[in-house]
């Protein structure tokens, strides 16, 4: 390659970048968009959530009896849940409660993984085996029975849930990081930084670490989607705790089972919302995974 | 390949025991012990001295985990605080049911995912091809007990097609000399037995299969349209071969090396997505017992059918691979 070949290849590059690139490709991905769409929809539902909803969620708006519980009307748009409650305002706060553990579990996993994964893949050796080894053994186990151990270790209760979905993602977080800082750590410029003296400490934590991140948050999209479904099975398994006041999607599900034969429409709206929510967080996942994917890059 | 398969072996040893230590001491860390749940919160301390002793419970951790696992390698797995019968025996009792159910599940999966996967890829970019990847999309998110409520609403209730739960109509006489309800009715050669223990895997097997069907789907679907433009495609088509043998020889062969791996990485799905279903389906296995457990503070058998459950999940995956090899002569040479 000439010089002249060089600056040219170096121009075309500079303005781009794979995130300036990325962010281009994402606007035109209509995938992209419907799962950006849906995300900024659950978002918006979950913080407007007081706002939004016409009935307190927790308070009885209505007589029912278990064999009579009044369908969609203008008043109530979901009809009333088996307890009186306006269904509609339920799922609508449901939203925040997805969010919240949808957002924590993430952030718990996150932090227990990349610490792990940053021990292993920084240190090396035996730390590396005994991490790995570690994260052998969690990932023995199926993710929903490993949940259901860690939360029935805990109590019943929303924070066992959030802590239980996080527990199931540190090793998937470790062994992705660790992966991704044995490669980084084989490339060019490492040899470079190490060549001219950067410290190592600095390398791990300015160089290789945040060049490893690209396929952690694409990661961390995903498992937004399956953190909130997963939720929606330990409520369901009745790990969420007995606080009927609390409109959580999963548990409003499980809530309803004995009503299917007379009111199955209540099953209907906590069910949908938790596949659009999921759905938005996969479809925005997948679109990220192509769009940040050099492969992809034209 | 034998060599492989034994290092294999032998590397999973120390992940079991690990694994065995860390179940003992996760159990010993559930609030509230076995004994409160047996005798309920007004017991006397000398009833629960009393138990406790004779659970072994009184004793130094280590020495109980010894004891433990020294009767787990000889298939003790100790007993059950909730129905008093041993938990290698509920088990043997309710792990058939799972098997049946996890197979019904893989079958339509595959059955249904492989055709679907690889239509759309031959009609790339078409309504068929589009729909299908949105119904992938569906699939996966879709909460199993939620689907496997729908399912039994609309077929069970409304319909009245397909029974509501349980794995065999208590009316029906039948014999199960194997435990597999399927097999036991072909075996006793009782049809009527065996036609109504597969109706009623039908809902729950698809309840469960969904996800691993939108998997197989889209694994099935990048992966031909991966072989279809790869040079050895070409070359065939160029050598005029019959399409139908490209197709199966070339194409086919190849793509599936993709789809065996996921297959058998769903082993930890079904396993896990059994205890849902088979709590919505009253469906009498493994899943719903260890969902039972759960409330009832049964150590023995969530510590035995958590292990058990680890064990079969590296076995299957093992499996996999050695399955991969013989599929994949590439693999089998290195």
């Amino acid at each position: 390659m000439s010089l002249a070949q060089a600056e040219g290849a170096a121009v075309q590059e500079a303005p781009g970048g794979l995130g300036r690139d990325a962010w281009r490709r994402l606007r035109r991905d209509p995938v992209a968009i419907a799962g950006a769409a849906l995300v900024v929809a659950f978002v918006a539902v979950a913080l407007l959530a007081p706002w939004l909803a016409p009935y307190p969620p927790d308070k009885p708006v209505g007589q029912v009896t278990p064999t009579s519980i009044p369908g969609p009307s203008a008043e109530h748009w979901f009809g009333l849940d088996d307890l009186g409650r306006d269904e509609f305002s339920r799922v609508l706060w449901g939203a925040r409660w997805s969010l919240v553990i949808g957002v924590v579990s993430l952030l718990l996993g996150l932090a227990g993984g990349t610490l792990l994964g940053l021990l292993a893949g920084a240190f090396g050796g035996w730390v590396d085996g005994a991490v790995m080894r570690l994260v052998d053994m969690m990932l023995s186990i199926p993710g929903l029975l490993f949940a259901i151990g860690v939360a029935a270790m805990l109590g019943a209760g929303l924070d066992a849930v959030m802590i239980a979905i996080a527990a199931v993602n540190v090793p998937v977080f470790a062994r992705l990081l660790r992966g991704q800082m044995l490669a980084q750590s084989r490339s060019d410029y490492v040899l470079a930084a190490t060549a001219v003296g950067v410290p190592r400490r600095w390398i791990v934590l300015g160089h290789v670490l945040p060049n490893s991140l690209t396929p952690v948050i694409v990661q961390g999209t995903l498992t937004l989607a399956t953190a909130i479904v997963e939720a929606a099975g330990l409520a369901f398994l009745g790990l969420s705790g007995n606080d009927p006041s609390i409109p959580e999607w999963g548990r409003m599900l499980a809530d309803t089972q004995r009503y299917l034969a007379s009111a199955p429409l209540l099953a209907v709206f906590p069910g949908l919302a938790i596949v659009f929510a999921a759905l938005g967080f996969t479809l925005l996942g997948e679109s990220l995974r192509e769009a940040l994917d050099p492969k992809y890059r034209r | 390949m034998a060599a492989f398969v034994a290092r294999r072996l032998v590397l999973l040893v120390p992940i079991l025991l690990g694994l065995s230590v860390l179940l003992f001491l996760w159990v010993r860390a559930l609030p509230g012990g076995p004994v409160e749940a047996l005798l309920g919160e007004r017991a006397t301390p000398e009833a629960v001295a009393r138990v406790r002793g004779l659970y072994g419970l009184d004793r130094p951790w280590y020495e109980q985990y010894l004891d433990w696992i020294g009767g787990v390698l000889g298939g003790d797995l100790g007993v059950s605080s909730r129905t008093q019968r041993p938990v290698a025996e509920e088990l043997a009792r309710t792990f058939p049911a799972t098997v049946e159910l996890a197979l019904t599940a893989l079958v339509f999966a595959v059955g249904a995912g492989v055709p679907l996967g690889y239509l759309a890829a031959r009609r790339h970019g078409t309504w068929l091809d589009h729909l299908t990847v949105t119904g992938s999309l569906f699939g996966i998110t879709v909460p199993v007990f939620f689907l496997g409520y729908m399912l039994k609403f609309a077929f069970a209730e409304k319909l009245g097609l397909l029974p509501t739960d349980g794995r065999q109509d208590p009316l029906i006489d039948a014999e199960h000399p194997t435990g597999f309800y399927v097999l036991d009715g072909l075996l006793t050669q009782n049809m009527e037995a065996f036609g109504d223990a597969l109706a009623h895997l039908v809902l729950p097997g698809i309840a469960l299969g969904t996800i691993p069907l939108a998997i197989v789907v889209r694994i099935t679907r990048a992966s031909v349209l991966d072989v279809l433009h790869e040079d050895y495609v070409r070359t065939a088509e160029a050598k005029g071969l019959a399409p139908a043998t490209i197709r199966g020889r070339h194409v086919l062969r190849n793509a599936l090396l993709p789809v065996v791996t996921v297959v058998g990485l769903q082993a930890g799905l079904l396993l896990g997505g059994a205890v849902l279903t088979e709590t919505v389906f009253a469906f009498p296995g493994f899943g719903k017992f260890v969902a039972d457990s759960i409330t009832a503070r049964d150590y023995a058998v969530l510590q035995g059918f958590i292990l058990f459950t680890a064990v079969v999940f590296v076995l299957v995956n093992l499996l996999v691979d050695v399955a991969y090899g013989l599929i994949d002569p590439r693999v089998r040479a290195a």
